[in-house]
């Protein structure tokens, strides 16, 4: 029995350690190093062979100039601050679009409501690469939206919304959509009606009763929500490489060219600490957030 | 709460619209004539056509069905293990960081988790291949499904477990016995998740994949990057009718499997 449940505990436990702990240390250890023309492209490697002076030597030639760079070089500040502005704006967007349809959902007779849920999830499990081509083909200048927005005379010239970064809005509002739905959902479909009737006979209009009531008992949904789309959203790779263009800057991009084009492997790393440092900060409210709602049910 | 109104009506229309209108051109078009993908030239199924000429899509498409069959298997065995031990382990040396990195894999961004593998990868001199992205896969994924296989195993009665052991069934009868019966529609539905995160992953796969192993996600990427094809609006519309088919199939059958549990149950405590 003991041993089946060491058994049970060891071999996730060094799974993770060895596959998703370890290389961090990794990482931030690349980080530390300097870029070589050497394989592997970084100073210094660790020679064990050397013995206790060999660890030394390795340690005292790591510093901290690659972060240093990373603030002299304003490329990597201007692309973090867009990142989380993007992020936020489009985290904003979804929520405008995710409520109405989480409401609608909430308020749909109880027969649809299985099917209404199975239609938000269904886009979810399609692959996000095709989700995001999707928008190729309507967002380009001969795309299907300025086909049908010419068409209909509302504008003379095509738009130009491909390669910019409301064509990154919209890529980050269809895919993450679901995640801001199923939260707010959740919350509204839980939410006692009676508190509604009660507050309209105390002389709330619908739409008062609706910001007083409403809106304050589905905060949590609105909050996790929010988080799941921001704390993808932050480090979007797909997204901004597809439908930004060449002035659109996300951290997510800017790591993936210094690592593939630059091959400056201690810079990417670096970008990759402090962008996990960023994200900590999110993390750990959504997680405060989730302990709340989950208090509030018991 | 039901006050279904016009603007409920409305608001669900466009939402669905705007999730769906997309995906529906894009099916559209891949059954067009042309080659220009904006411009309807009447029906052919020619891209499909091309599509199955195109080895080098075939190839791709056969790793990536490898790697996803390894990787969610592996995912779904070590997930439910997590899983197990976070809900009923109780406490041990080390817990707080093992739930850490349980769920810390599903708010990382893909491109410190790719990046973050491959320095490994390299560092332990493994090389790249199929391999090395079912290593990738697997860790991740696991995450998702021990989330989803430890939320039915909070919610089910202990005691039906506790009853197995004093009638003399070993830990391990007990689980295979009772409990994995019991947890079976979450375990499935953690392997599918497994299974579609693992066809759907472009940016873990681009990291540690080696030149002899593009996956399908990795050659779409490539050619997608010159802009539209009908071929990938072909391609694109397999997948989009394989998920959709198997998404409602699968909910339809443990729709079932609930219903009949909760029968069960029923019956088993009239009698």
């Amino acid at each position: 029995m003991r041993a089946g449940k060491s058994f049970l505990i060891l071999v996730p436990y060094l799974w993770l350690l060895a596959l998703f702990l370890v290389p961090f240390g990794i990482v931030f250890k690349i980080s530390l190093s300097d870029t070589a023309l050497a394989i592997p492209p970084y100073m210094p490697t660790l020679d064990l062979s050397a013995g206790w002076a060999g660890v030394r030597e390795f340690l005292s030639e790591l510093d901290f100039e690659n972060y240093v760079f990373l603030t002299e070089d304003d490329l990597y500040f201007k692309a973090y601050m867009s990142s989380l502005g993007i992020a936020i704006v489009s985290t904003l967007l979804t929520l405008m679009v995710g409520y109405p349809i989480a409401y609608g959902m909430a308020n749909a007779s109880e027969r649809f409501r299985p099917m209404l849920m199975m239609l938000v999830i269904l886009p979810f499990w399609t692959s996000f690469l095709i989700r995001v081509y999707a928008w190729m083909g309507i967002l380009s200048n001969e795309g299907f939206l300025n086909q049908f927005l010419l068409w209909t005379g509302i504008i003379s010239d095509p738009l130009v919304i491909m390669n910019t970064n409301t064509a990154v809005y919209i890529g980050i509002v269809y895919t993450y959509l679901p995640f801001m739905v199923l939260p707010i959902y959740a919350t509204l479909e839980k939410l006692d009606g009676s508190l509604l009737e009660a507050a309209e006979d105390l002389g709330c209009g619908r739409i008062e009763a609706f910001w007083r009531v409403t809106v304050p008992l589905s905060r949590p949904g609105a909050l996790a929500g929010s988080f799941l789309v921001f704390i993808p959203a932050l480090g979007e790779f797909v997204i901004p490489s597809l439908l930004g263009g060449s002035s659109t800057l996300m951290i997510g991009k800017v790591l993936w060219e210094e690592f593939f084009s630059n091959r400056d492997w201690p810079v990417a790393s670096a970008v990759a600490v402090v962008l996990l440092m960023i994200l900590i900060v999110p993390i750990i409210l959504f997680q405060r957030n989730q302990q709340a709602a989950q208090e509030a049910d018991k | 709460m039901k006050r279904f109104t016009w603007f409920n009506a409305v608001s669900l229309t466009l939402g669905f619209a705007f999730l769906y209108i997309p995906m529906l051109i894009l099916i559209i078009f891949s059954f067009n004539e042309s080659k220009l993908v904006t411009v309807w030239a009447g029906f052919s199924t020619k891209w499909y056509g091309e599509l199955l000429q195109n080895e080098a899509f075939l190839d791709a498409a056969w790793v990536t069905i490898k790697v996803a069959v390894l990787s969610s298997t592996a995912a779904t065995v070590l997930g439910t293990m997590a899983a197990y031990v976070i809900v009923r382990g109780g406490r041990f040396y080390g817990r707080t960081l093992f739930s850490g990195m349980i769920y810390a894999p599903l708010v990382m961004p893909e491109v410190i988790t790719g990046l973050s593998l491959l320095l490994l990868f390299i560092a332990i001199g493994l090389d790249r291949g199929v391999f090395t992205i079912v290593l990738a896969h697997t860790t991740f994924s696991m995450c998702y499904v021990s989330v989803v296989v430890s939320s039915r195993l909070v919610s089910f009665d202990r005691s039906v477990e506790e009853a197995a052991l004093d009638l003399g069934c070993t830990p391990f009868e007990a689980f295979r016995l009772v409990t994995l019966p019991i947890i079976f529609p979450a375990v499935l539905s953690g392997w599918l998740l497994a299974f579609t995160l693992s066809l759907d992953d472009l940016v873990i796969a681009s990291f540690t994949a080696g030149p002899s192993s593009t996956t399908l996600p990795i050659k779409i990427f490539s050619s997608v990057r010159l802009g539209v094809s009908p071929e990938i609006n072909a391609l694109s519309t397999i997948m989009i009718a394989i998920v959709a088919v198997g998404v409602i199939s699968a909910s339809l059958v443990s729709k079932r499997a609930i219903a009949r549990q909760a029968k069960e149950t029923q019956e088993a405590v009239r009698a």
